[in-house]
């Protein structure tokens, strides 16, 4: 086992000397850039200069948060669709349409629900003109190669999903592929299948009559690709870059708690929550919080009671905890949990070290509050740390009326993000705002507006939404005129933080009228 | 929507046009071009003396009804197979090609507004021209009208079928190299299958009402039967034979059932295996019929010898090619290519444009084009006060209806039956009762139109209702909500979208029929009201293309103007908001 730091300027296969690789490349992608262009025009870069080449006779994984372009660079492999700029040969041969030399293992399966098991598995040979009794045998072959014989006239819909993955796998091996290419196979199935199913792959693999030459497997899961793969490579987010390419030389079978298996993982980790940029060995460029633009520094799509219940863990923890032991304790994967860390982290609630993630004083007081106190220092913090959130409130005390049109701030995002990217952005500064009482948003007209400051003649706040009581600080949430979305008391509701909370009334900061 | 549960039609996608807003100025001008090329095309083949000798004269003895009905039926099947046939080539085209789609949708839009009826004269025209002295082009008039009332809804079904393909099934089917002819047959068809066959069925229905108008038409003062139901009924009003007319009646409720049950439930049964929510769904719809051949070896003795067929079709087509295109186009050709398009089709339609205006200047002028909105405004109060007076009727007996589980399960079929039942055979009936209490058709004209079109609210508020979720149910049961909140703050919201679609398609239902219910006859009498429908018929009746090309252009305006104005916003509130 062993790491280095990655150089961009050199292929990676070239880089890298492993004793397991010495077969011939099969798919190479050679200063591959992919750029989305947004609605108004501007180009945005999702990958960066990717270099990388799949030999036979190996395992590679794909390793990267979401937003990190690595199921783009799988289609992009797969022919699917064209990089922007450089390209990617199969056997010598430059794409230009699907790859005639692959076949696929979708994530959410893509079986065709209304043919049969054994019509399923026969799709691709069909497609290539087999003859109906050939087709017959093969197909037969690989059903019970995967398991899955006494269910050839079985429909998608009666299967489970790890059965429903198992003919995917049917599917693409049947035609023979030169490499499989997976994009995060196992993780629409639960631990005990996906499990299962990994040992079962990797023991056809090692099999001597396994027909395809090399796997490529994505996924977010860094145990999975630490278990299979033979080489990692790490992806950066926004845009793709290749971090870090990692030689796993593990021998097989590996076993998850042997030392050097977790030490793997650690590492891994520590490369994935490292800030951006510092890879490279030289100084990470800073980022300020409190100057930066939204697009400078995007906001982690986590949700205020997904933070609040994993700080609530974290205090309960001792304030302190190693990313991977807080993973396998929630059964979370990468993706779940990094957002959530990133939340953290730019809140100023917590500390990361490596892989440990520790509780700042802010941060245990945040938890420890009651509601109206947590909801006040949560303000303070992403006014103070949220560029979005920030450039909201902003916008909204410059206009004359208090409102703004939503659109107004996804045009301005548009300029770093796709609209998708756009609309999550946003979508998790409003949550943040209304938690915190900032503003408040109306999703039908899809404006953003400041709550009514101090409205003691107002109409009385319509039933269900009482819940939001006006905060310490003045700025009342009760709004008239039936702007208040009726999940305007998301916070209340959704916020595990809540429940705990309760009236504990003399706290800092609570209103008079709250208590005593 | 939750189309599991409670079904609406159109389903969902056939109103979620593409924007137009830009394109609306497009859309009427497309509206002049389309019809105007048609009457060209019409009066150029159009030999005065072959209309002559068309069409036999239709008896209304009871031994020839059966007879009748089975032409009638035919035709229904051939409408709606070209109709098939023609949503294929057509959403294909339109999901396909970037250039096509840009005419294609729109024009869609176009012809699904337009109120074909307004047309029949053209249509029949250029027909019996194209088959000279032959009861063929009558024929193919009728099939042509009813093909019309069945293809757009069928079109834009599978057209938004296409374009919503889950997009890890496209991926598969490129990355398994299939051609484009099986992707089409093992991966586009199918995906689409539910919603065609929903729209299918209930557009088939929509056309039993087209030909019964179509079989009896007066054009240029001749009058045109074919052997049908549809003319029988007709005849047997014009001779005052109200026993005939109840016989057919009887007669077309039977056949209605008969192909509900025999045909429309089997297959709505059986294309539930082509849901892509790989979930089974808890209550499918089910059919005896289905059961039946399934149980029987019939199918599958019938399907072996077509399997080879096949096989020999998916290898003759292979020359096609793949269903791929190559991840590489030169910008440049690219670009060119759009500009030649955008410049060919731009100056087609304002070719098409300067061409009709100068037509209708010359022949029918521009004066009635004041008289045509003040006409059309009065068929433009009849439709609101219809629609209003079918949404305070039924919003409340469809929510009862909908809330009982049971009742809805055999209430939905009920009126599926009463909205495909083509309501013109009512006509004569209604026109006694008005003669008999002396009730004018400027306002009985409001029942007639309201005879068909009132069920599609009906039966979209009834499946609004079903879908209604129980615990959301039994939630305003355990709080003991006063029935005033509960229908405030659950059924009105939940019910919303499904009313929204019922109430476009009633509406444009009531336009359509304004065509046939301002002017009706019975006997001797002659009844006419004041309207937009009446003058369309009249001008029909008369011969005259030019006022007919007229008071259609106005009733277009009318359908495209409410609907971008009341219709659309609401449509996109009820997605927006109260989709459930």
């Amino acid at each position: 086992m062993r790491y280095e730091p990655f150089a961009p300027q050199a292929p990676v296969g070239a880089s890298v000397r492993v004793g397991a690789v010495t077969g011939a490349a099969i798919v190479a992608v050679d200063h591959v850039f992919k750029h989305f262009t947004t609605p108004d025009g501007s180009e945005l870069p999702v990958l960066e200069d990717i270099n990388l080449t799949l030999h036979e006779g190996e395992i590679v994984a794909l390793l990267g948060k979401s937003g990190s372009g690595k199921s783009t660079l799988l289609r992009c492999i797969a022919g699917l669709i064209s990089p922007t700029q450089g390209t990617v040969t199969y056997r010598g041969t430059p794409l230009n349409g699907a790859n005639p030399g692959v076949a696929m293992v979708f994530q959410s399966f893509a079986l065709l629900p209304w043919l049969n098991v054994r019509a399923n598995v026969e799709l691709g040979l069909e497609a290539r003109g087999v003859e109906p009794g050939e087709r017959r045998t093969r197909a037969e072959q690989a059903i019970d190669r995967i398991g899955l014989d006494g269910f050839e006239s079985a429909y998608p819909k009666e299967l489970s999903g790890g059965m429903r993955q198992r003919v995917g796998f049917a599917r693409a091996l049947v035609v023979e592929p030169d490499a499989l290419l997976m994009d995060e196979p196992f993780s629409a199935l639960d631990v005990l299948t996906a499990e299962n199913l990994r040992t079962e792959l990797l023991t056809l693999w090692s099999g001597r009559d396994f027909p395809t030459k090399a796997i490529l497997i994505v996924t977010h899961n860094i145990e999975e690709a630490v278990q299979m793969a033979d080489r990692i490579f790490v992806l950066s987010s926004n845009p793709g870059r290749l971090r870090a390419a990692i030689v796993n030389e593990i021998a097989r079978p590996r076993d998850r708690r042997s030392p050097e298996f977790e030490a793997l993982v650690d590492k891994i980790y520590a490369i994935m929550t490292a800030p951006p940029g510092s890879e490279k060995g030289a100084p990470a460029p800073k980022v300020d919080p409190a100057t930066a633009s939204p697009i400078e520094l995007p906001l982690p799509h986590a949700s205020v009671g997904g933070l609040a219940g994993l700080l609530e863990i974290l205090r309960n923890r001792g304030g302190r905890d190693e990313l991977p032991e807080l993973a396998d304790l929630l059964t979370f994967e990468v993706d779940d949990l990094l957002p959530l860390v990133d939340a953290a982290h730019l809140l100023g609630f917590a500390n990361i070290d490596k892989v440990e993630l520790a509780l700042t004083p802010l941060g245990d007081q945040w938890v420890g509050a009651d509601i109206l106190t947590s909801k006040e220092i949560f303000a303070g913090q992403a006014l103070q740390r949220a560029p979005l959130v920030r450039a909201i409130v902003r916008a909204l005390e410059a206009t004359d009326d208090g409102t703004v049109d939503e659109q107004l701030f996804l045009d301005l995002l548009g300029r770093g993000f796709t609209p998708e990217e756009a609309r999550a952005q946003l979508d998790t500064a409003i949550q943040w705002g209304r938690y915190g009482e900032l503003f408040e948003y109306d999703s039908v007209e899809g404006q953003l507006l400041l709550p009514v400051a101090d409205a003691p003649t107002g109409p009385p706040a319509p039933a269900g939404v009482g819940r939001v009581a006006p905060d310490g600080g003045g700025a009342a949430a009760a709004v008239g005129g039936g702007t208040v979305a009726p999940d305007g008391g998301v916070a209340a509701a959704g916020d595990p933080a809540t429940g705990r909370g309760g009236p504990q009334a003399g706290e800092p900061g609570s209103p008079a009228g709250d208590g005593r | 929507m939750a189309m599991s549960r409670g079904r609406s039609f159109p389903t969902g996608g056939v109103l979620r046009r593409p924007r137009l807003s830009g394109v609306d100025l497009f859309v009427g001008g497309g509206i002049v071009a389309l019809l105007y090329g048609v009457i060209r095309l019409a009066h150029a083949m159009g030999a005065p003396t072959a209309t002559a000798h068309v069409g036999i004269a239709v008896s209304t003895g009871v031994a020839h009804l059966p007879y009748y009905a089975a032409r009638s039926l035919l035709r229904m099947f051939i409408a709606l197979g070209l109709s098939v046939v023609f949503t294929f080539v057509y959403a294909t085209a339109a999901a396909r090609s970037r250039r096509a789609r840009v005419v294609l949708i729109p024009l869609l839009d176009i012809l699904q507004s337009v109120p074909i009826l307004g047309f029949l004269t053209v249509t029949i025209t250029f027909f019996i021209a194209l088959f000279p002295g032959s009861i063929l082009g009558l024929e193919c008039a009728a099939i042509f009208a009813i093909f019309t009332s069945q293809a757009w809804n069928m079109t834009f079904s599978m057209y938004h079928s296409l374009v919503s393909q889950p997009k890890e099934l496209d991926e598969a089917a490129r990355m398994f190299r299939l051609t484009k002819w099986e992707r089409f047959w093992r991966l586009d068809v199918p995906s689409s299958m539910i919603g065609l066959v929903w729209n299918g069925m209930m557009s088939f229905g929509g056309g039993w009402f087209f030909l019964a108008a179509s079989e009896a038409i007066s054009v240029a003062n001749h009058r045109y039967a074919l052997p049908g139901i549809g003319s029988y009924v007709a005849t047997a009003a014009n001779k005052g034979d109200l026993a005939a007319t109840f016989t057919a009646i009887v007669v077309m409720v039977v056949m209605v059932v008969a192909v509900n049950v025999l045909f429309w439930r089997p297959l709505v049964a059986w294309s539930e295996k082509f849901r892509v929510e790989t979930a089974e769904a808890a209550d499918s719809p089910r059919s005896i019929t289905l059961d039946l051949l399934r149980r029987s070896h019939v199918p599958a003795a019938l399907g072996r010898p077509l399997r080879p067929l096949s096989r020999t079709l998916d290898r003759l087509t292979r020359p096609f090619g793949l269903a791929e295109y190559p991840l590489h186009e030169a910008p440049v050709r690219r670009r060119a290519g759009d500009v030649a398009f955008t410049i060919v089709v731009g100056a087609a339609i304002a070719w098409g444009v300067y061409r009709g205006v100068l037509f209708l200047g010359h022949n029918a002028g521009f004066g009635q084009f004041p008289r045509c909105l003040g006409l059309g405004f009065l068929t433009f109060l009849r439709v609101v006060v219809l629609v209003i007076g079918s949404t305070l009727i039924w919003v409340p007996i469809g929510v009862k209806i909908g809330m009982n589980p049971r009742l809805a399960r055999y209430a939905q079929p009920v009126v599926q039956v009463l909205a495909s039942f083509p309501a013109n055979f009512l006509f004569p009936l209604a026109t006694v009762i008005f003669l008999a209490i002396h009730l004018s058709l400027n306002i009985g004209g409001v029942f007639l139109m309201a005879l068909g079109a009132q069920w599609y609210i009906l039966f979209n508020v009834i499946a609004g209702a079903t879908s209604i979720p129980t615990d959301l149910r039994e939630m305003a049961d355990q709080f003991r909500l006063p029935w005033r909140q509960k229908w405030r703050q659950l059924i009105l919201p939940a019910i919303f979208p499904f009313y929204v679609t019922g109430g476009i398609t009633a509406a444009g239902g009531a336009w359509n029929a304004s065509i046939v219910a301002e002017v009706v006859d019975y006997g001797k009498h002659h009844l006419a009201a004041q309207g937009l429908g009446a003058y369309i018929t009249r001008a029909t009746t008369a011969g005259n293309f030019a006022e007919v090309l007229t008071g259609v252009v106005v009733m277009s305006f009318y359908v495209v103007v409410v609907n971008r104005l009341v219709w659309r916003p609401l449509y996109h509130l009820a997605e927006s908001r109260y989709a459930l």
